[in-house]
């Protein structure tokens, strides 16, 4: 029976210092790894046989303006579909250098879904096959989902509501 | 034209001897805005180039910038022909996190809810896959059916379509005695319907040789593109979110999840068939179950976050203030990260939800399936006709306003 406690146990023996802040956030376990070791965990996870995390279920990225040196999380989430059990697992990486390995090679699910981190924050997955904009037009220049844009255009000041906060 | 253009053509497209084809984005074959670049040899598919995102609305964006409750209806737009259950999904992702239990009778009048708009999806999805292969009158024969599981939603929530049903902690109101004679009435009339159908087409020859063998794919390929729901379970792979991971009471109903063998078109029918006939096993129970429960209880009691009766805000003080309170998102909500998941009409409709404590979410990425597996069509269909890449589509149950979120 496969359980977070052994597969924390399993990930420190192979890893050591290279994957740390374990959390179980409503039963998910949850933890961090180096940028440039994402894909290692990731083969590890899938190919070990006891571990067995062979479905990629779903790929995004966070934006933290405040964490200086590591403002964008690209957050993975595998699941070992036998086991029912879900982890997540998440790399942080300089917002000025965004360039993570791309999962492309392991789960072709990562493909779009790569797609959507580039073009919605800017992540720059190396490696990947056609890193190109795709829900977004070619022609945009920034990443809309980074903090730093607004949702509605700032300059009007009929939408001006302190009390509601936009 | 010297302006950059949204369209990838490939290398060396003049003097070529294949055909370049744009199938989309406002065909009539294709239902949705879906375009695809295809390379053709005579009638055979060499290549396909998706594009998506013609109807992308942000909701990512806009959900950063709304109060909880009020994300409610972007999840109805995602999968619009079974929005209830987006709904009680992102409801109940909000539940998990606030740690709030619902009632029993809640939950299971949320399985009738969601089991009801399983059908109508599933029933949208396989009469169209007749259109597509000639067939029209099923099509038309079974949205009369999908009018009675809308006069039902319309019953409890007063919308059809895009419903916004229920609220966090549970609906809205009760439901009207009206409202479980409409199921009853359902229950009693839809198997003898879903038969007639079924003999329509199971066994029909043109049907057949339209479907079976057509836009299949392996087990382990469907995995490694992440695919979820019934065009997983066509591969024989019984993943299902309802028993893998139980939730709103799944658990303490006893039904089967159903799988075919070849992942083609005939067998994603088949189990989006077999599934229907699950749903109405599923609804007869809870319909049971119900009658056995308290009738008068509609929503868990967390006062913090579910909205007061509105004849009580105008009388009673404590129930104005957490009115209030709610309205203008002064009610604390934990910080913390959580995913929740629900079996959609069409797959695996994950929110994964980072709360800072702020009355918005810092983050609410939706998993959308069908975003996820439209990514193997120009896989499954290279080699096949064009006739058939229309089927495989329409068989797939894409959604475009799950695509493009």
């Amino acid at each position: 029976m496969l359980t977070n406690e052994i597969i924390k146990q399993r990930l420190t023996e192979k890893f050591g210092e290279l994957v740390y802040n374990f959390e179980e956030p409503y039963g998910m376990l949850t933890f961090v790894t180096e940028r440039d070791n994402n894909l290692k965990v990731m083969n590890f996870l899938k190919e070990s046989e006891d571990l067995g995390f062979t479905f990629l279920n779903d790929l995004t990225a966070v934006h933290y303006p405040d964490l200086k040196g590591k403002e964008l999380a690209v957050v993975y989430m595998l699941q070992n579909i036998q086991a029912e059990l879900r982890i997540r697992f998440k790399v942080f990486t300089d917002i000025t250098k965004p360039d993570v390995f791309t999962a492309t090679g392991i789960f072709e699910t990562s493909n779009w879904l790569e797609r959507e981190a580039f073009d919605f924050f800017g992540v720059n997955f190396v490696g990947h096959p056609n890193l190109i904009r795709i829900m977004n037009v070619e022609e945009m220049d920034y990443h809309p989902l980074r903090k730093e844009y607004p949702l509605e255009e700032q300059t009007r000041i009929d939408k001006d509501d302190d009390m509601f906060g936009r | 034209m010297s302006q950059k253009q949204n369209i990838q053509l490939p290398e060396g497209s003049l003097g070529k001897q294949t055909t370049t084809l744009n199938l989309g984005p406002t065909h009539p074959a294709t239902h949705g805005v879906f375009q695809n670049i295809l390379e053709m040899d005579g009638e055979r598919i060499i290549d396909a180039v998706p594009t998506i995102g013609f109807i992308h609305r942000a909701f990512e964006k806009i959900a950063e910038h709304r109060p909880y409750y009020q994300i409610t209806p972007l999840t109805d737009r995602l999968n619009y022909c079974s929005s209830p259950i987006n709904n009680m999904g992102w409801h109940m992702t909000v539940e998990k996190l606030i740690k709030a239990e619902l009632p029993k009778r809640v939950e299971y009048l949320r399985v009738i809810i969601m089991e009801l708009s399983r059908i109508a999806d599933h029933l949208v999805c396989n009469s169209v896959i007749g259109v597509d292969t000639g067939a029209f009158t099923g099509f038309i024969y079974v949205f009369e059916l999908r009018e009675y599981i809308y006069e039902i939603f319309e019953e409890v929530c007063g919308s059809r379509l895009t419903t916004n049903i229920g609220r966090i902690g549970g609906f809205e109101r009760n439901f009207s005695e009206l409202a479980f004679q409409k199921i009853d009435h359902f229950l009693k009339i839809f198997p003898k319907a879903m038969k007639e159908f079924e003999t329509l087409f199971n066994r029909n020859r043109i049907f057949m040789e339209r479907t079976m063998g057509v836009g299949g794919i392996a087990a382990e390929r469907a995995l490694n593109y992440g695919f979820t729901g019934p065009n997983l379970r066509a591969t024989g792979i019984d993943y299902d979110i309802r028993t893998a991971h139980p939730y709103s009471g799944y658990q303490d109903f006893d039904f089967s999840v159903p799988v075919g063998t070849t992942g083609d078109v005939y067998d994603r029918y088949l189990v989006r068939n077999a599934e229907i006939w699950e749903s109405i096993n599923i609804i007869t129970q809870a319909v049971k179950k119900i009658k056995e429960l308290d009738p008068s209880v509609y929503h868990a009691d967390i006062p913090d976050f579910y909205l007061p009766e509105k004849a009580d805000v105008y009388t009673k003080m404590e129930a104005l203030i957490y009115h209030f309170k709610i309205v203008m998102g002064e009610t604390d909500i934990p910080a913390g990260e959580v995913y929740h998941s629900v079996e959609g009409g069409n797959g695996e409709l994950g929110f994964y939800l980072i709360s800072d404590g702020g009355r918005s979410p810092y983050r609410l990425h939706f998993r959308r399936p069908c975003f996820i597996f439209y990514q193997a069509y120009p896989e499954i269909i290279k080699g096949s006709m064009l006739s058939d890449a229309v089927v495989t589509m329409s068989s797939l149950n894409l959604i475009a306003g799950e695509i493009d979120g």
